[in-house]
């Protein structure tokens, strides 16, 4: 890494400009007393006439980028918007502390005199609302499009897993944030997913009572949550995030496929203002998506929590349905430990493979790449449906093993199952002689289809008693 | 020993030097997990015993008030005061075994029916339909002068139920 990070310095520095450059600077004179440090002297004199906030700018982005980085379809612009909306929420978050008394007593109460009394109160709480649930959205999709254009390979590894942690701290901060308003939604909600936790083996009855402070979700909950929220977990987000654009530098920037060595040199173009204008735009863009969408949708608050009386269906936080929805077809023990464990597992070891070649930096690899992962969704699309209809409507393996353990049965032999499968499709692919990297893509590409599958079935398909019901049954009031 | 040609730049560390450091380090380490333990000590829920004995024995009322075969709801002590057609008595948590979820009792079905798992339970807390992992837990139950008493403050896990658990005038 610092190997590379001194190979490229002298192609980074302003020595080098392109023309453009060059003809916007002519008028700095470079002195010739500060010969034997060049560099500096032409920082410092078009430092003086950039201002401070191409300053500001030029410390998270460097002077010039490729005119290739600059195209949408190498970003799409999604880690720029969780950006932008991590600002919005530490606006709207500070308002609403404003306004907020976290207490179970008053919680609720604030809320609806925040919404009764307050001059836009409803709009800056649908901001926030809406800001968070899309933070999330950006985010898995941010991740998407780093994971489909092959950068989470080395050199950028390391800010492949920074990034699944800020991941991790968005759902945490939006589960704390579940909390707060304290009506029936809330309270169910936490006490399902806190509820999860009871099945890790070993520790996790003692995790629960840490997280809940006590044996049910009470004041001292909401403290611990109100505290994550606002404190810890946003001081974390922010610390996370300067490593993780500093990372995306000291990688080179954004991936772009494989130039050949022997052609002419990338053009360059700087960035102010031709990055940050884009990015400025983007951002007003969905700051003003965000502040329509608040407009028109309120943010849901249900009648005051009541532990006496659980809602009928009692539904977890939407990014945790896909959780909820496999607790219904396996054993606790493996949809809550042994599934989750070994994705993140598989994550993290991701950029660690041996691979068989470099990144091309393309979309999906290459074409026979991203048909692969084109064949893979769908059958994901196609089987995971049917494997939950199944589960639900055939007898399954309890009328051929009557007295099995529930572990073996729930557990042990459907993991088993989609291990075999999943290593049996391994072989025949590298058989037909896929690259892994390829492969993994495809794999990948089965992955979040089944996860997108789980989940809106999760949100949309499950009625009273988590029955399988049509989507549009599911919010029918009970009869 | 010092088969190795040696810069006078980088001498081989004395070994002392090497202890230090080592010991420095594993003091380090057993100085983050000293402060680890505080923070979750200080973070674990509060216990107050004599609160919690005042506040969690329940006084449900003569034995005689609890007709045979009936299930009668406590929602201070959060829990359902059974008696089952033998005459014993049990005192149910009303927390699914499942997710954590309040269970209601349906006179109708003659069972409890969890809303939001669809877990099933019979009067005396036993799984009917899964994904509950065991019967419903149990407090303890105590008959003084012919008044039943319930120590909701309590809970005891069970797998399922036993004739053994049922408490008696």
């Amino acid at each position: 890494m610092t190997a590379r990070h001194r190979k490229r310095h002298p192609v980074a520095d302003p020595l080098n400009t392109p023309r453009e450059e060059h003809r916007r600077e002519a008028a700095v004179p470079s002195s010739p007393v500060a010969a034997p440090a060049p560099a500096a002297t032409v920082r410092n004199g078009s430092d003086k006439k950039r201002g401070g906030f191409a300053n500001l700018i030029l410390h998270i982005h460097p002077r010039q980028v490729p005119v290739a980085a600059l195209r949408l379809d190498r970003t799409l612009g999604l880690g720029g918007a969780a950006v932008a909306l991590f600002f919005v929420l530490v606006a709207t978050g500070v308002l609403l502390l404003f306004a907020y008394e976290p207490s179970p007593a008053s919680a609720y109460g604030s809320i609806q005199a925040l919404r009764r009394d307050v001059l836009f109160g409803d709009f800056i709480r649908n901001i926030h609302h809406w800001s968070g649930n899309l933070l999330l959205v950006v985010t898995v999709l941010h991740l998407l499009r780093v994971f489909f254009t092959g950068a989470f390979r080395p050199p950028r590894a390391l800010n492949w897993i920074v990034g699944l942690a800020l991941l991790l701290l968005g759902v945490a901060s939006n589960f704390t944030g579940y909390l707060l308003p304290w009506d029936q939604l809330a309270y169910w909600a936490v006490t399902i997913s806190t509820g999860m936790l009871d099945y890790l083996p070993l520790a996790g009855r003692w995790l629960q009572t840490l997280v809940r402070r006590g044996p049910d979700i009470g004041p001292a909950t909401l403290a611990t949550f109100f505290a994550l929220h606002i404190a810890i977990l946003p001081i974390l987000t922010v610390f996370l995030m300067m490593f993780h654009f500093w990372q995306v530098r000291k990688a080179g920037g954004v991936i772009l496929p494989t130039a050949d060595p022997a052609g002419p040199r990338p053009a360059m173009m700087p960035v102010s203002p031709h990055l940050t204008r884009r990015e400025g735009a983007a951002a007003l863009a969905l700051l003003a998506a965000v502040c329509l969408l608040a407009a028109l949708s309120d943010a849901p608050l249900e009648a005051q929590a009541n532990p006496g009386m659980s809602p009928n269906p009692a539904k977890a936080p939407w990014y945790f349905m896909g959780l909820q929805e496999l607790l219904i077809h396996f054993h606790p023990v493996m949809a809550v430990f042994v599934l989750p464990l070994l994705a993140v597992a598989v994550l993290v070891a991701l950029p660690y493979l041996r691979y068989d070649g470099p990144p091309s930096g393309r979309w999906f690899h290459s074409p026979r790449g991203a048909l692969l992962a084109r064949v893979a969704a769908g059958v994901a699309l196609a089987v995971t449906p049917l494997a939950i209809l199944a589960d639900e409507w055939l007898p399954g393996l309890r009328t051929l093993l009557p007295r099995a353990p529930e572990l073996l049965l729930d557990g042990v032999l459907p993991l088993a199952l989609l291990v075999a499968v999943g290593a049996a499709t391994f072989a025949l692919l590298r058989h037909r002689g896929f690259s892994l990297h390829e492969i993994v893509q495809a794999f990948g590409a089965a992955g979040v289809v089944m996860l997108l599958v789980l989940t809106t079935i999760g949100i949309f398909c499950r009625g009273q008693g988590m029955a399988l019901v049509w989507p549009w049954a599911g919010h029918l009031p009970p009869p | 020993m010092n088969e190795q040609p040696q810069t006078p730049d980088a001498p081989a560390e004395p070994s002392r030097r090497r202890w230090l450091g080592t010991a420095g380090k594993i003091l380090g380490l057993v100085a983050a997990a000293e402060f680890a333990g505080v923070a979750v000590a200080f973070l674990w829920p509060r216990r107050s015993r004599r609160d919690e004995e005042a506040s969690a024995t329940v006084t449900c009322g003569p034995v005689d008030e609890f007709t045979p075969h009936s299930v009668t709801a406590f929602p201070a002590g959060r829990f359902y005061l059974v008696r089952l057609a033998d005459g014993g008595f049990l005192a149910l948590s009303r927390t699914c075994t499942h997710l954590g979820c309040t269970v209601p009792w349906d006179e109708a079905k003659g069972r409890f029916v969890c809303p939001c798992h669809a877990s099933a339970f019979d009067i005396a807390g036993d799984v009917l339909s899964p994904p509950a992992p065991r019967a419903l837990d149990l407090h303890p139950v105590r008959i003084e002068n012919g008044v039943v008493r319930v120590d909701s403050g309590r809970a005891i896990q069970r797998q399922r139920f036993e004739l053994s658990q049922e408490v008696y005038l």
